[in-house]
């Protein structure tokens, strides 16, 4: 270790500028595309050790590419994704190995994760055979173990993912996620696809997990009611950009960005006094096209609050992601104080 | 790099896991009882369930066996001639004769092994003409059974060779992807647009004409060369199919999950896609037979396949075919080699389409 | 009498695994102009129940049998399948959850609404085309005219499911069915078709059978809520008292093991242990039993009816719950 590093410790995962484009449209002669389509578009942010760190936002926004690109499924096209300190984009061979075992992923789909022709036992083996831990015999106790850890009965070992339920099927996932003791787990929607009453149960699994574990989560979700239980960091995406990142007590309270407000208010509650005590902010029309996004900052054309900025500047001057204090990041022309103020009159489309 | 690993083996052991290995081991013992169902086991309990399906499973089996086994059943010789004036009508008696090694071509050890225990067995006693008798007295039912011998073999061995080069053409050219896969793709599509009829006329007549040096030379008989070309050209399908599932294969969350293990690309193959394409090539491959078989049938009828005194079935209906005269239809020789291969290709294709059902993954434990 | 009633319904399909009974003898009313919430996980029969009312439940494999479904007076058991289709067009509709797979891809919206138009209302030519853009326009899509003559694959989810909404309510039917009509789509945009849901049945007047699994949904949009379990009606009840006082063990779980923006975070979700059952090996007892944490010994032997749990309730229907040992209206 460098004694540069050994005085600040570097955050366990540190993104920093991260840039994916793909190419869409029309392909040319040799396969090459005209059209380039930014889904992530200089992402930044940290997770320390053993901290949750909550990704959300709309379909398209690039959570789940970001998230594919910190493990690897994805070449970045621009940007660093540092783990502990070191550039995983310069990795060699062996290097990405050993990173492997120490970030690991949960994926959204319950049925599509799993090897439909293998054995629970032999998708939990696999990642330690993979790297070559422990001796055979000794590989499946620790299957064994995993899904005790992940409250499945460990006599299931020998059957096939299809002999299981959407919530049995996720916590094999996860086991076979927990297998190489990683540090960071990416959890890419794991609840949602799950039924309404076994979501609970996989977040207080990933809770009692983490505990014990003293694992880091990137958490990506659409959901800010999930991600509400489950982060102490949150950040906000919006067309392949971060539009506010705050500790989750002031994000819930006191969003800092309109589109925040906007997501947060249109949550339903399931409370009838609240849904109806509550001014609910309805954006206009849909999330942009990634391909064509908006000039200046990309949610002008939704946004309720741009009158409050003077001029032109929502439609022509892109915000960056800057301080509002107390540890807060938001991008926007208002200021907290300015954003903070009740939206008057919502708008309503209807 | 090191300092990665460092960090990785130095961690683990401080992890609480609640059990204890002789707890673990009390479960692993119990686990064993605790068998989950393969889906190979559950495909097969689907097929059974399917009624019409394991009937033409059952026939199969039997259609093989008999074939296989055909010097053990009493049957007259497929050879020996008994020239008459007109083939004879199927008549459901027992006679007397039995044939010996010469009445039949090339017998190998197991073939005559087999001739040997009918002997024993029936000692003289054989079947009269059960289906009747061709245009030159031989007996048909006996030239079916030994004429199944070459349509099986033609079938396995020219669908071995599209399996191979189809599934190594297909899984090579969709895991590689990009313009590799486009180029190998577009090849596939030429070869596609070629009328193949023309090809293997004219690749046989070359073969005919080269046969003595063949056999001379290499030792290779001509029928052999001819089962590969059939397969040659049964494998741009197989390729196709196979390319198609391992695109799909490819996007699936359970080969990100391997690959985010840190899994081989060797690893991924042969752990995760060769499994899972296995049940399409299986199901393909139950109707690529019946194509090679009537195909075989076909180029037999042009007389471009087996020849006589060698018999299969293709060469048995343009046998039943010229002996119809306007006078005379002679039906059983026309009736009976379709319906032996009628039957078998309809069993082919109930099976094939039975094992999709039962390899499907949406319908898997239903 | 209501709008809708319906007695008995039960639906069967026959797999090779064996019959799965999707929904169970259940009974309910919508009443003109009411917005109903029909709440339940996958497989609680929640949508088949709304597609056999409809008819629309294939056969084989489904069977549908039910003492009788009444509609504005007409006994849709004994209409004959034309009948049917044509009270479905005009007075019964249902929009779904994915509105690509329910648009035909290779006909422009206008062609779409005016076929419709033509069907149920004999309108051709300009005039077909004005009210389908008057209709586009009342479910809030922007420049009607413009959209016309656009594909389904140009226009946006949300978009999508407003053409939807659109045609179904060509017609002006007394009834619409909403399959998870938000499920597809974003938080921000799920919020707008609320919106357009709710305002489009006060100015209509006509009655709206909203089915989710997604309790939020319901809180905000309907009058009244019925959950299912298992193929079973477990509660019904006006839609503030079912959150405020909910009385069946399920409903009362669940309502506290969904994660929302109030309450403790840190705090662990109470969630429900076990998974929803296997319907085609449901055994005599109720359904939920194995997973309820006041199951007592007649749970098993017998499965409870919905009765009526209190008479003070608001409303003329009254809080219902199959349960044998409900909850006190105090519990919350």
């Amino acid at each position: 270790m460098s004694p540069n590093a050994k005085r600040t410790k570097p955050a366990l995962l540190a993104v920093e500028g991260l840039v994916k484009e793909f190419g869409v449209g029309p392909k040319n002669l040799f396969g090459r595309s005209r059209d380039r389509l930014r889904a992530v578009d200089g992402v930044t942010f940290a997770i320390e050790r053993g901290q949750s760190f909550g990704l959300v936002g709309e379909s398209g926004c690039g959570k789940s590419t970001t998230a594919r690109a910190i493990v690897g499924l994805e070449a970045a096209t621009a940007g660093r994704v540092l783990f502990d300190g070191r550039d995983v984009t310069g990795f060699s061979r062996a290097e990405w190995k050993a990173y492997r075992r120490r970030v690991q992923m949960i994926f959204q789909d319950p049925y599509g994760s799993l090897d439909p022709r293998q054995t629970v036992g032999s998708i939990l083996v696999e990642p330690l055979a993979i790297h070559g831990i422990a001796k055979p015999r000794a590989r499946k106790l620790r299957a064994l173990a995993l899904l005790d850890a992940v409250g499945l009965d460990p006599r299931v070992i020998h059957r096939y993912p299809h002999e299981f339920s959407g919530g049995q099927r996720q916590r094999i996932g996860i086991a076979r996620a927990l297998a190489l003791e990683p540090d960071l787990i990416v959890c890419d929607e794991p609840v949602s696809a799950l039924d309404v009453s076994v979501q609970a149960q996989v977040i207080n699994l990933l809770k009692e997990l983490q505990e014990r574990f003293g694992l880091a989560y990137l958490f990506i979700a659409h959901d800010l009611a999930v991600v509400r239980q489950l982060c102490q960091r949150v950040a906000v995406m919006y067309l392949g950009r971060i539009v506010e990142e705050a500790p989750r007590a002031k994000l819930y309270t006191d969003p800092a960005h309109p589109y925040t407000q906007a997501l947060l208010s249109a949550v339903p509650l399931p409370d009838p006094d609240r849904e109806a005590a509550r001014a609910r902010i309805v954006l206009e029309g849909d999330v942009p096209s990634p391909i064509d996004p908006p000039s200046g900052c990309s949610f002008h054309p939704r946004c309720f609050a741009r009158d409050r900025v003077a001029g032109d500047r929502c439609r022509t001057e892109r915000p960056g992601l800057t301080s509002r204090g107390d540890d807060r990041r938001a991008a926007c022309h208002l200021t907290l104080a300015e954003a903070a103020r009740t939206p008057g009159q919502p708008q309503r489309v209807v | 790099m090191s300092e990665l690993h460092k960090t990785a083996e130095t961690r683990g052991s401080d992890l609480r896991w609640q059990l204890s290995d002789a707890d673990l081991e009390e479960l692993f013992r119990q686990s064993k009882r605790i068998k989950g169902e393969s889906l190979g086991r559950d495909a097969w309990r689907r097929v059974r369930r399917n009624r019409p399906a394991f009937a033409a499973l059952v026939f199969l089996a039997l259609v093989a066996f008999g074939s296989l086994l055909a010097p053990l059943w009493p049957l007259p010789s497929p050879m020996v001639l008994d020239l008459q004036d007109e083939p004879q009508p199927p008549e459901w008696v027992l006679a007397r004769g039995g044939w010996d090694a010469k009445d039949i071509w090339d017998l190998n050890p197991l073939d005559s092994a087999l001739l040997q225990v009918r002997a024993s067995v029936f000692g003289d006693l054989q079947t009269g003409h059960w289906l009747g008798t061709d245009s030159k007295g031989r007996d048909l039912l006996s030239r079916i059974v030994w004429g199944s011998r070459i349509s099986i073999q033609v079938a396995l061995a020219a669908t071995l060779c599209s399996l191979i080069v189809g599934v190594t053409y297909g899984a090579f050219s969709g895991l590689v992807g990009g313009r590799i896969d486009n180029l190998m793709m577009r090849f596939v599509d030429v070869l596609y647009s070629i009328p193949f009829i023309f090809v293997v006329i004219f690749l046989i007549t070359i073969l005919n004409e080269y046969r003595a040096v063949l056999v001379d030379d290499y030792g290779i008989e001509h029928i052999t060369v001819f089962y590969f070309v059939i397969g040659l050209i049964y494998w741009l399908t197989m390729a196709r199919v196979v390319r198609g599932q391992v695109l799909s294969l490819k996007e699936s969350e359970f080969l990100a999950a391997a690959r985010v293990l840190g899994a081989s690309t060797p690893r991924i193959l042969f752990r995760h896609i060769v499994p899972n394409v296995l049940s399409i090539v299986i199901v393909y491959l139950t109707l690529t037979v019946p194509a090679v078989m009537l195909f075989e049938a076909f180029l037999s009828f042009l007389g471009l396949g087996v020849e006589p005194p060698k018999v299969s079935w293709g060469l048995l209906a343009v046998d039943g075919i010229e002996a119809i005269n306007p006078i005379k239809t002679f039906w059983w020789l026309v009736f009976a080699p379709a319906l032996a291969m009628g039957s078998t290709l309809l069993a082919l294709n109930v099976v094939g389409d039975g094992l999709r059902d039962a390899l499907d993954p949406k319908l898997r434990g239903k | 009498m209501a709008l809708l009633e319906v007695r008995d319904l039960q639906v069967r399909f026959t797999t090779q695994q064996g019959v799965v009974r999707a929904v169970d003898g259940i009974s309910f009313d919508v009443e003109a102009g009411e917005s109903l919430g029909l709440v339940g996980e996958s497989g609680s029969g929640k949508s088949v129940s709304s597609l056999a009312v409809l008819g629309l439940v294939p056969n084989p494999p489904g069977l549908v049998t039910a003492r009788s479904i009444r509609f504005d007076g007409q006994d849709l058991t004994r209409l004959s399948p034309d009948a049917l289709r044509r009270l479905r067009g005009n007075e019964l509709a249902m929009i779904f959850q994915d509105p690509m797979t329910s648009l035909h891809p290779l006909l422009t919206v206008s062609e779409q609404l005016t076929e419709v138009l033509g069907l149920h209302a004999g309108l051709r030519g300009i005039a077909a085309r004005r009210v389908a853009a008057a209709g586009l326009g009342d479910v809030g899509i922007p420049e009607p005219e413009s959209r016309l003559d656009a594909y389904p694959h140009e226009l946006s989810g949300g978009m999508r499911q407003r053409v939807m909404i659109a045609m179904a309510l060509l017609a002006k039917p007394k009834l619409l069915f909403a399959d998870e009509p938000t499920t597809a789509l974003d938080v921000t945009v799920q919020a707008q078709i609320l919106e357009l849901l709710t305002d489009l049945r006060e100015r209509h007047g006509m009655a709206l059978v909203l089915i989710t699994h997604d309790l939020g949904v319901v809180a905000g949009t309907t009058d009244r809520v019925h959950v299912m379990y298992a193929g079973k009606l477990v509660e019904a009840a006006a839609t503030r008292a079912l959150f405020k006082t909910p009385r069946h063990p399920y409903t009362a779980a669940l309502l506290k093991s969904v994660p929302t923006l109030i309450g403790d975070p840190d705090v662990p979700l109470p969630s429900i242990e076990g998974q929803p059952p296997d319907l085609t090996t449901l055994g005599a007892g109720c359904p939920f039993a194995p997973r309820c944490r006041r199951v007592v010994e007649r749970c098993r032997l017998e499965a409870p009816r919905l009765e009526l749990v209190s008479a003070t309730e608001p409303g003329r229907r009254g809080h219902a719950a199959a349960c044998f040992e409900p909850l006190l209206p105090t519990a919350s």
